[in-house]
């Protein structure tokens, strides 16, 4: 791919310096997000790695302790639940998300008057700070005022409100709840993206073969979409893993740790908590998990390659 | 032509109005009232007077009698106004740097094609997969250290950890659907890499640019966990972090207050949102696809 340009510009260039080899240019031209992303992204994860093997407190610099803290971990009951809320938490909402996502995505496709405002107002949720939406969601789950609780009860469903965030697996499928609400669009839209690329004359063959729409569903729509949907819900998974300012505003983890997952448990730990080592070890923890999603997606990207006879990748 | 083709799939099987109905219509209309109706609950909170509010009769889904009260609240007694000053400054800038650093960087991994460009470009994309909960503690250790801690410097150097990447990759693409021949003419007629960048590349590359930028900034006015933990005075917190510590204080929750700081909050980016939607959903899809 490389441009026959070099050779040209240093005699047209007049000064023709070092500045025109493009090797030389290339880093000069990358050195400011080099210099970012090093600094404030490579650098602190590998010392958020190395805090989780000392004995950090907030404004003293540990001592490495080896795998104590891991230890520790591991032999503590809340992160044992934490670390079950936070896989409860993902695989539900993921699974909750990729279903509606999907399914949103294919209605939008459909033909609709207003598609395009339908197709803006649907990505509401997604654009508006999580942290808000989620003050919102915490009005409409208040023990006594909810607006839930508060239809159910005239249309006689239940006698009494819906303790929504006090009762532990209640708390757990409120925020469930929260998060697919939010989550959903990008799914969708990203899906709705994927189904658009996909040529009507696949559907029209199909449909000449006598093929059903289930059938035009499973054998067209749902392969050519495949490597969509393997980026799609690896993000997804990573965000909903890493979820933070949901629950953070809803429960804080609460209630009895039954919402915590593990980065609120590695913020309270490190942060209020001031055990910046145990925090970082907790955050660290993480990271095996989203290094497993991610080489999932990878192999989903693999198969695109085969898929379409390209080589690239 | 298109229309016509995808109109006969269903055709055949059935598409009748009512069938129409309940297969697209219904669920279409569960969906957007559910995505929706958060935001109404918070539009006509802000609007209710309290005994309306803490009362279970009446119809609460509509505002008997309105007040300006909760906002008025918000705007004078709080420091709401200086949140949506930091967030705004603090988003504006990181966006500004990160772009800048981006088309620099997208350029040189996209054209420049220098040794070992390829690794680098998959680098960043990694980089992008690192999620901020992750990396606030040792983050917090280092602005510490720095002298930054409660500042709104902090946020500015942090954010484009999460911006640049996205940034990179969108423009990335961008870059590379530009036709090579117009960037070899120009080296032709001696211009230099830089002139070919402004130029050339830079007034083709605007819709990836806008897209880019209006991403960025909604995903810092969006972002909360560095703001949470960087950042511990009123004066400096950001809208998110201000309303979720500051106004949410005490046992009686002063619920319109708290809607009329979640309105606000949000009004900012869906109105940027909404004048670039299309800009939007294409960085959205665009960095999705590559």
């Amino acid at each position: 791919m490389a441009t026959a340009a070099p050779s040209l510009t240093r005699r047209s260039n007049g000064g023709g310096s070092w500045l025109d080899n493009r090797h030389v240019l290339g880093l000069l031209f990358l050195l400011p997000t080099a210099a970012l992303l090093i600094a404030f992204l490579t650098y602190p994860l590998g010392l958020g790695t190395w805090l989780g093997f000392t004995d950090a407190k907030i404004g003293r610099s540990g001592e490495f302790i080896g795998l104590e803290n891991f230890e520790f971990l591991w032999g503590d009951s809340v992160t044992r639940l934490v670390l079950f809320n936070t896989i409860f938490y993902t695989t539900i909402a993921s699974i909750i998300k990729f279903a509606l996502g999907l399914w949103l995505a294919l209605l939008l496709n459909k033909h609709l008057p207003f598609k395009g405002f339908l197709r803006a107002i649907v990505l509401l949720p997604f654009i508006v700070p999580t942290a808000l939406s989620a003050i919102a969601f915490w009005w409409i789950y208040d023990s006594q005022f909810s607006i839930i609780s508060w239809a159910l009860e005239r249309m006689g469903l239940i006698h009494g409100y819906i303790d929504f965030l006090g009762d532990p697996w209640n708390a757990r499928f409120s925020t469930i709840a929260a998060n697919i609400w939010r989550g959903v669009p990008f799914v969708a839209i990203t899906l709705l993206a994927g189904l658009q690329t996909i040529s009507p004359s696949y559907y029209e063959a199909a449909s000449l073969d006598g093929a059903s729409p289930w059938q035009q569903f499973r054998h067209v729509t749902l392969p050519l979409l495949t490597p969509i949907i393997a980026v799609v819900m690896t993000f997804s998974v990573l965000f909903t893993f890493t979820d933070f300012q949901l629950i953070y505003v809803l429960t804080r983890g609460g209630p009895l740790n039954a919402t915590h997952l593990m980065a609120t448990l590695s913020f309270q730990r490190a942060i209020p908590g001031g055990s910046l080592g145990e925090g970082a070890a907790i955050a660290t923890a993480m990271v095996p998990f989203l290094l497993a999603a991610i080489l999932f997606s990878y192999f989903g990207l693999q198969r695109r390659a085969w898929q379409q006879g390209g080589s690239d990748k | 032509m298109k229309e016509a083709a995808r109109d006969t799939q269903g055709m055949r099987y059935l598409e009748t109005a009512s069938r129409r109905f309940f297969t697209l219509w219904l669920p279409l209309c569960v969906f957007l009232f559910v995505l929706l109706f958060p935001f109404y609950w918070m539009i006509i909170t802000t609007f209710k007077p309290n005994e309306e509010l803490l009362s279970r009769e009446g119809n609460p889904f509509w505002v008997h009698n309105p007040t300006l009260a909760h906002i008025k609240k918000l705007l004078f007694d709080t420091a709401y106004p200086d949140w949506l000053w930091n967030t705004l400054l603090v988003s504006v800038v990181s966006t500004l740097l990160s772009i800048a650093c981006s088309v620099l960087a997208a350029y040189s991994i996209e054209r420049l094609r220098f040794r070992g460009s390829r690794y680098v470009g998959m680098a960043i994309f990694l980089a992008y997969l690192v999620p901020p909960s992750i990396l606030f503690i040792p983050l917090a250790t280092m602005v510490y250290k720095l002298n930054l801690f409660d500042t709104r410097f902090a946020l500015i150097l942090t954010y484009p950890t999460f911006l640049i990447p996205f940034c990179t990759w969108l423009l990335m693409g961008y870059f590379k659907s530009i036709p090579y021949e117009l960037e070899e003419c120009a080296l032709i007629d001696g211009a230099s890499r830089w002139q070919i960048l402004v130029r050339i590349i830079l007034p083709l590359a605007v819709p990836g640019l806008i897209s880019a930028g209006i991403f960025a900034f909604t995903l810092s006015w969006n972002e909360f966990i560095y703001a949470l933990t960087f950042v511990s005075s009123s004066e400096v917190k950001t809208v998110p972090v201000g309303v979720v510590t500051e106004l949410v204080e005490g046992d009686v929750y002063h619920w319109g207050s708290l809607m009329a700081g979640a309105l606000f909050g949000s009004l900012p980016v869906a109105a940027l949102y909404s004048f670039f939607v299309e800009y939007y959903v294409s960085g959205l899809t665009g960095a999705v696809k590559e």
